[in-house]
């Protein structure tokens, strides 16, 4: 019986093996060096802050593998012999495969700043991480203050989970908004007070320039480039990114770029071999997407794919329409097609801010079509049914405005504020025309 | 269900956070209203006992009040729900433990021996705890108080004290406040001060929205005797109840599914909402969980129908002068109607015969087979050879008492808030099967944002693993599902809604989710229908 193994047991590799499971007899295993069990990475944060605990991010219960024949294998993928096809292990072990499905994500980037692996300092990826950080920062007695390098989603998850301990937080971004090479400027500028209000020590256009040390070779301050500031904290937490975990594949003859090479197909350039997930990278980008994506939503797709082109119905990776979510402290945030930060040169764009200061929304559309491009919304909550029907219809930003309530997916008796948002359109279109 | 020690089992604040200064005087000062009444229940008697009522519930009232106001005034609007886990009273520890023990044995003392918190037995007076609450009793209805007295006061200032503190908890959040305010406002009215007030002019006890079959003695001979002898408004009472159950509910059921009466009415649910919101993310969620479920609330459904029926079989046989039925019209009314519904169920159902339709099928089923056999075996007072008032006391006793309260709401912090509503009351069973049957209502799942997070299967009360249909894009229709819409606030991506729409397409099942590509997806998803 052919065998199939999937390294790595996160959202992509998991997918795969369901789908591939649904679909035919072959015997599956999946590796993992992180834990037994598939848990949701995008709940590390809960965990943290108590919302849940480890076993509630497991979206399966742990009778679920056997019963669908999925066999797991904890352990460390050393390398990858392409010839033998087989897998090594860090222990020694071997393992055969006949179908391999590399899903193994991604790490946090690490630019060699001084002092990056000291005692204290640690990313926020792998379930080890969260333990680090339980261990340095379990409360603010232990931990004084902790200095978040790197403004990102992952960077303010963190922020957010150590300010649910009362820990005084430092929060150095480099940009001068938070995240705005992603937002547009009103609605950076938005989470920015959020943030503060949230007391945050938001430090903008700052950079790291050295971690240091105490004498038992654990962190004690940061300093700052330029100015040479000195911030002293007891933990540091790196979030400026990630990239994809693929040291080990250096030598396996696997093309490798940023990422594991792949076409349309998900297959790398030897047979048998197909990479999924945060790890894999286009060798063209897809539309506007970028080669590697390392969300959540990508990596099941690709999963759900590259599942049938296994089991004998060949297909292309064909994302739709772009969109994401994430939540910025106590604002949610969704986005459907694009909104670029820098408006690009064909793309015009309405922004709304609701004077509360914790909702607004940005509107693109085409300059000289009025074509629905995208929309940022922060506060209320959207339909993605409705608006990837709008995309594909490529419906004209009037129409969008005047129909934004059928796509509001507030909870019911919230506040409707698309009748202000529409009055505020068709006043900035006065204004321009 | 896990119940493993952990951490939290210890007193030493192992919490990396704890109560703040003002919390912890807040949780004093109600704590000293609560041991009046302790004090009270140990038969001390207090000199001015209208005085010390007050002082006791105002305590009790301030305590939460300020208690709330800290937690969560002073932070900004959003969830609050850190440190749920890591708290000893909200995740099975000592402190949760010690409440869950203390409760049960609250519940035992109400329900067994009165007497022990001063009951007066055979016409003496209260003493103790009870005679406490017989000023404000004799305010309301002229009479000393009871033990349901005393426990419905207290169960109304449960829900108000914590409505309040679950409304600010919810300040972000217009659906929860808004069915909060609701579940406060049928407590205190017409679960509280309505039946008081109707007692004081004479007429019989009724709690408007207490419907059979959670009331499961409105048929009983003594409650409808008392709407008989009450002239006109008495017969309106009755109608008004049996019209509740055949018409008004399945009615708004349809429209609004069941949460219309377990979370914006219902005491039980009430309560659950309100008093009970810190252990809601204790229910166990695994699938053997919902397997149990499904087999003792339709038990109890079966149980709780056969009896009512028997209890109305010997009325019927008793008092022949006051009825329009005799016994054997009355037996097959009630067959006919039934097999009515359980050929409704299987028509509607024919093409989609899951599970759910089978277990409200096999429940009516089961009844008719239980009535006929009623009607075989049972001759003069005599049901199954047993006394009626027996099988009213076994009921009364097993569902009324023990499940429902001791169990129901005595295990709050160690099964989760809902244990009753969940595998006990037959008429959740009953809207639950129109819920998923018959119903407008769902829980619309938003294409593909899931993240598998795992925060709305965590925190919904019924144990329904809400994060395993969306996270297939799949909309939530399932019987047990009340509604209280916490799942969708806490779910961090905006994932979830709760609405009424129509009834076609209202179950799907996806494979593959919105986002991915067009052809794939029509290809997967329409392969098994
Ligand atoms: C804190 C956090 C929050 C996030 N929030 C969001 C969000 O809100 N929305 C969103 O879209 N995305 C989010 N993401 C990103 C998302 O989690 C990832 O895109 C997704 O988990 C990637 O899944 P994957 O299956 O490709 O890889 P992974 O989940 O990284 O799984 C790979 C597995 O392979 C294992 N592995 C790697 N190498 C080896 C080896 N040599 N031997 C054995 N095992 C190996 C790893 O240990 C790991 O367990 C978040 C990420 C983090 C860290
Ligand atoms: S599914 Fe959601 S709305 Fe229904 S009971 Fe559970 S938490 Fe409440
Ligand atoms: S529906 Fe929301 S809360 Fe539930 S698992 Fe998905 S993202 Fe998390």
């Amino acid at each position: 019986m052919e065998h199939i193994v999937i390294i790595g047991n996160g959202i992509s590799g998991v997918t795969a093996a369901r789908h591939i499971r649904k679909m035919s007899d072959k015997r599956i295993t999946i590796i993992s060096a992180e834990t037994e069990y598939f848990f949701s990475r995008t709940a590390l944060m809960y965990i943290y802050m108590g919302h849940m605990k480890f076993e509630h991010t497991q979206p399966y219960e742990n009778w679920f593998w056997d019963k669908n024949r999925i066999e797991l294998k904890k352990g460390l993928v050393s390398k990858v012999d392409i010839k033998s096809k087989s897998l090594h292990f860090s222990d020694g072990e071997k393992m055969n495969y006949d179908t391999l499905i590399i899903a193994i994500g991604s790490k946090p980037n690490k630019f060699g700043w001084p002092g990056q692996d000291l005692d204290g300092v640690m990313g926020m990826y792998h379930k080890q991480d969260l333990e680090n950080l339980e261990k340095y920062a379990p409360n603010n007695k232990t931990c004084k203050r902790a200095v978040i390098v790197g403004g990102g989603l992952i960077g303010i998850e963190l922020a957010e989970m150590l300010r649910s301990r009362d820990i005084p937080v430092t929060f150095l971004v480099r940009e001068s908004s938070f995240w705005n090479g992603v937002l547009p400027e009103g609605e950076s500028q938005m989470i920015n007070r959020h943030i503060k209000n949230h007391h945050i020590d938001l430090r903008l256009s700052s950079n790291l320039q050295e971690i240091i040390a105490d004498d038992n070779g654990k962190v004690k301050g940061v300093i700052l480039q330029g100015t040479g500031d000195i911030i002293d904290c007891d933990v540091v937490g790196l979030t400026a990114g990630v990239s994809p975990n693929i040291d080990f594949l250096k030598d396996s003859g696997i093309d490798l770029g940023r990422g594991v090479k792949v076409n349309r197909f998900l297959e790398t350039n030897v047979p048998k071999i197909y990479a999924i997930g945060d790890c894999a990278e286009q060798h063209e980008a897809i539309g506007l997407r970028r080669p590697v994506e390392a969300v959540w939503y990508t990596g099941r797709m690709m999963g759900e794919t590259v599942a049938q082109t296994i089991c004998g119905k060949k297909i292309e990776y064909k994302p739709g329409h772009w969109f994401n979510s994430a939540k910025f402290l106590d604002i949610e945030y969704q986005t459907y097609g694009w909104v670029f930060a820098k408006p690009k040169d064909y793309e015009t764009q309405f922004h709304w801010k609701h004077e509360d200061d914790t909702k607004c929304i940005t509107v693109s559309y085409h300059k000289e079509t009025g074509e629905f491009l995208g929309i940022n919304t922060f506060g209320i909550r959207m339909r993605h049914e409705v608006f990837d029907q709008w995309l594909t219809d490529k419906k004209d930003i009037h129409y969008v405005m005047k129909n934004l309530s059928q796509a509001n997916f507030d909870p019911e008796f919230y506040k409707k504020h698309e009748s202000t948002i529409l009055t505020s359109f068709q006043k900035s279109q006065l204004q321009t025309a | 269900m896990s119940t493993k020690l952990d951490h939290s089992m210890s007193l030493a604040s192992p919490e990396p956070k704890g109560l703040s200064t003002k919390q912890k005087i807040s949780v004093a000062i109600g704590l000293s209203g609560l041991l009046i009444l302790l004090l009270a229940a140990f038969n001390i008697d207090f000199p001015n006992r209208p005085l010390f009522l007050a002082l006791s519930l105002i305590l009790i009232t301030i305590g939460t009040i300020i208690f709330a106001n800290d937690a969560y005034l002073t932070k900004l609007e959003g969830i609050k729900n850190d440190g749920v886990w890591f708290k000893s009273i909200s995740s099975r520890g000592l402190l949760g433990w010690m409440t869950g023990i203390l409760l049960t044995g609250f519940y035992i003392i109400l329900y067994f021996y009165p007497q022990y918190i001063g009951q007066g037995v055979d016409g003496k007076e209260n003493t103790g705890l009870i005679a406490l609450f017989d000023p404000l009793s004799y305010l309301l209805k002229g009479q000393p108080a009871s033990q349901w007295f005393v426990y419905g006061t207290l169960y109304t200032v449960a829900i108000l004290v914590f409505g309040y503190k679950f409304i600010l908890k919810y300040r972000h959040n217009r659906y929860q406040q808004l069915r909060t305010v609701s579940v406060m406002f049928f407590q205190l009215g017409f679960a509280f001060l309505i039946p008081e007030f109707m007692q004081a002019l004479n007429y019989p006890y009724y709690d408007f929205k207490n419907m059979w079959p959670l009331n499961y003695y409105f048929f009983y001979d003594w409650n409808i005797n008392g709407f008989l002898n009450s002239g006109t408004l008495g017969f309106a009472m009755l109608l008004f109840g049996i019209l509740s159950i055949f018409v008004i509910s399945p009615f708004l059921t349809y429209k609004y599914g069941k949460r219309w009466y377990c979370s914006w009415v219902c005491g039980c649910g009430g309560l659950a909402e309100t008093a009970g919101d810190s252990f809601r993310q204790l229910s166990s969620k695994k699938l053997s969980a919902w397997k149990f479920e499904r087999w003792s609330i339709h038990t109890v459904l079966v149980f709780a129908v056969v009896m009512t029926i028997a209890v109305l079989y010997s009325y019927i046989g008793k008092n022949p002068d006051r009825s329009i039925f005799t016994r054997s019209q009355f037996i097959w009314a009630v067959v006919s109607f039934l097999s009515l519904l359980f050929i409704a169920i299987l028509i509607y159902r024919r093409k989609r015969l899951d599970k759910d339709a089978k277990f409200a099928g096999g429940a009516v089923l089961l009844t008719i087979v239980g009535v006929l056999l009623l009607n075989h075996f049972s001759e003069g007072n005599k049901i199954f050879f047993i006394e009626s008032y027996k099988l009213q006391k076994a009921y009364g006793f097993a569902i009324g008492s023990i499940f429902s309260g001791v169990i129901g709401t005595g295990f709050y912090p160690i099964l989760g808030n809902r244990v009753w509503c969940r595998f006990g009351c037959p008429m959740a069973a009953i809207l639950g099967a129109q819920q998923r049957l018959f119903s407008k209502f769902r829980i619309t799942t938003n294409g593909g944002q899931c993240i598998s997070c795992g925060n709305c299967s965590t925190y919904c009360e019924m144990g329904i693993d809400v994060r395993s249909y969306a996270q297939k894009g799949e909309n939530i229709v399932r019987s047990s599902c009340v509604g209280c819409g916490i799942c969708a606030a806490v779910c961090p991506r905006g994932v979830l809604k709760l609405e009424n729409d129509k009834l076609e397409g209202r179950i799907n099942s996806n494979e593959i989710l919105l986002g991915n590509d067009v052809d794939l997806m029509d290809y997967v998803n329409n392969q098994k229908n």
